[in-house]
């Protein structure tokens, strides 16, 4: 497998970088706290939009006044955290699953040339696979509808985390490794003390991508059978008309994904040790 | 300085006769050794036998691909040879171990540590965490990077990390270094600073040193004695002793003795190149 082949590419704000000057962390903060007012402001134009016009009177509570003030009373009331605690536990699960199978099998795939030529197809051919086109399997396979939600995401966070693994271990210089068996360092010390931190920003942002794809297949996952989380709450909100609600949620769906993503990148500025080059 | 854990190396130094003088030297013997680096392929090295006394320098000099690195991969117990054997110390080398520690050519530190924790490394893979704290800080000294030691490896000057990468393969205080050209990527400065480092630290030591290098002047400059090699197959051609009173560059002595090291390794070369 070539690395192009890997379907892993860092977005431009997890690459490694020098430790940020002040200048750039405010700029970075400001640019972000502009982009979110002008989505914010798109929103009112929508808002306003659908106010003018009768026909579109079925919207209405979707628009920011209604939907920001049923997010207030449901932040305030606990309801959003009742509505994410199972949420967050399924995806916790499925996603930890995922890295403790994703990291092990791809730092085989990527240190072992026999492993990559024969795991590389199947692996691409079944990560091409919609996850929810596994589900009426799961539902099958699995007793309780919990298991079935968590196995969908691990399903589908497994991929992300593996190749990032493997595409880690392959960038890992064998010059370190011949370091660290000269000095004496047994198998376990390789593991622990070459190829985990070498890999630990590759991993980290492996982790990230499953996330983003954990967050995505969580909703529709919860629109089956259970009676908990926020993709059962979008559901229980249209069928019971109550729009305000559903804006509300999906609100909360958006700011926990922007909170997970941020500590995700937080985690992989800490673990990248790559500096820029100066000589 | 003088003291060390009652590993095996110290036994064995001990009963082959090295007294607690020379606990730090290990002698090295090479026998009848060959490598191939497919099964039946060419062999980079035919048949090598040398021998390395404890506490020498020995300099290993011959041209670019006649089995330098091999060599001496095959004594740090980094590749299992074809044929023959090595001895350390009487006891057949069968593995890597931080008794016989190499250096390579590029320092390859390890980029998410500072530079003391790059030193500790030795220390830490054989369970010796607790001489950390005393160790480091004098090794760092003596390479003088003391003031470094909490920067990150990366942010160090190239002849800076070739002397982290030094610190680090004496931390584990071993009886043998292999130095693999570590000096040649730098300006001849800094070079030379090194190379006075390298002898003055293994010779307060009692080391038992074995440098491969390009450079005869190099050799002539650290080595008590310098081993020709030749290619094809690989092989020691000749062996010779190197005049202490000539290891001051720039002084008519070093200029007659490398002179003299030059020819040997001139004409050995030419007369196989030639056959
Ligand atoms: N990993 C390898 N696989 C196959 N052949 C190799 C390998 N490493 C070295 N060789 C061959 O073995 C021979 C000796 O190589 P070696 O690296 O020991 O030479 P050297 O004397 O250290 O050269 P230099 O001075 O350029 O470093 C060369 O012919 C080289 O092509
Ligand atoms: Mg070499």
């Amino acid at each position: 497998m070539t690395d192009a082949a890997l379907p892993i590419t860092m977005t431009d704000d997890a690459q490694p970088r020098s430790p940020r000057r002040a200048p750039e962390a405010l700029r970075a903060v400001g640019g972000a706290l502009l982009g979110l007012g002008i989505l914010g402001a798109l929103w009112a134009f929508g808002g306003w939009i659908i106010q003018r016009d009768p026909s579109l009177f079925i919207f209405r509570d979707f628009a920011p006044g209604p939907t920001l003030s049923r997010f207030w009373t449901m932040v305030q009331s606990g309801e959003a955290w009742r509505m994410a605690g199972p949420s967050l536990n399924r995806v916790g699960s499925g996603l930890g699953l995922a890295i403790l199978i994703g990291v092990p099998v791809g730092i085989v795939m990527g240190r072992s040339r026999l492993f990559r030529d024969l795991a590389n197809a199947p692996f691409q051919f079944l990560r091409m696979i919609s996850p929810l086109s596994w589900m009426p399997i799961a539902v099958m396979a699995f007793s309780t509808w919990d298991g079935a939600i968590v196995f969908l995401i691990t399903v589908a966070t497994v991929w992300p985390v593996l190749f990032a693994t493997a595409a880690g271990v392959r960038r890992i210089d064998p010059a370190w490794l011949k370091v660290a068996r000269n000095l004496g360092a047994r198998p376990l010390h390789l593991l622990t003390s070459v190829i985990l931190p070498a890999i630990a920003q590759d991993v980290f942002t492996g982790i990230r991508l499953a996330l983003g794809v954990a967050w995505v297949v969580l909703v529709p996952a919860e629109y089956l059978g259970v009676t908990s989380g926020l993709g059962y709450a979008i559901n229980d909100a249209r069928d019971t008309l109550d729009y305000a609600r559903l804006g509300a949620t999906v609100l909360v769906i958006g700011v926990i994904g922007y909170a997970l993503d941020l500590l995700c990148l937080l985690a992989i500025r800490r673990l990248s040790w790559l500096r820029e080059e100066a000589r | 300085m003088r003291h060390r854990d009652s590993t095996a190396a110290a036994a064995s130094a001990h009963r082959h006769g090295a007294g607690p003088q020379s606990g730090h030297s290990a002698h090295v013997r090479v026998s009848d050794l060959s490598h191939a680096y497919r099964r039946g392929g060419p062999l980079a090295l035919g048949g090598v036998d040398l021998e390395v006394r404890p506490g020498e320098i020995a300099a290993l000099v011959g041209r670019s691909g006649c089995g330098k690195s091999t060599l001496l991969h095959l004594i740090a117990g980094l590749a299992t040879p074809t044929a023959g054997a090595v001895h350390i110390n009487g006891a057949r080398v069968t593995g890597p171990s931080p008794r016989w520690v190499m250096m390579f050519q590029a320092p390859s530190l390890f980029p998410w540590m500072t530079v003391a924790q790059n030193a500790a490394l030795g220390l830490r893979f054989t369970r010796r965490a607790h001489l950390v704290a005393e160790r480091i800080p004098r090794l760092l000294r003596l390479v003088d990077l003391a003031a470094l030691a909490d920067r990150n490896a990366q942010e160090l000057s190239g002849g800076q990390q070739q002397r982290v990468a030094l610190a680090r393969s004496l931390a584990t205080e071993p009886d043998l270094l292999l130095l693999d050209e570590p000096f040649s990527a730098l300006d001849a400065f800094t070079r030379r600073a090194l190379q006075a480092d390298v002898r003055r630290i293994a010779g307060e030591l009692g080391l038992t040193v074995i440098l491969v290098t390009h450079d005869v002047g190099e050799a002539v400059a650290m080595a008590d004695r310098a081993f020709v090699m030749a290619a094809d197959p690989g092989r020691v051609v000749c062996e010779t002793a190197l005049a202490p009173a000539s290891r001051e560059p720039g002084t008519p002595a070093f200029e007659a003795e490398r002179t003299r090291l030059a020819t040997l390794y001139e004409t050995h070369a030419a007369r196989r190149d030639a056959a």
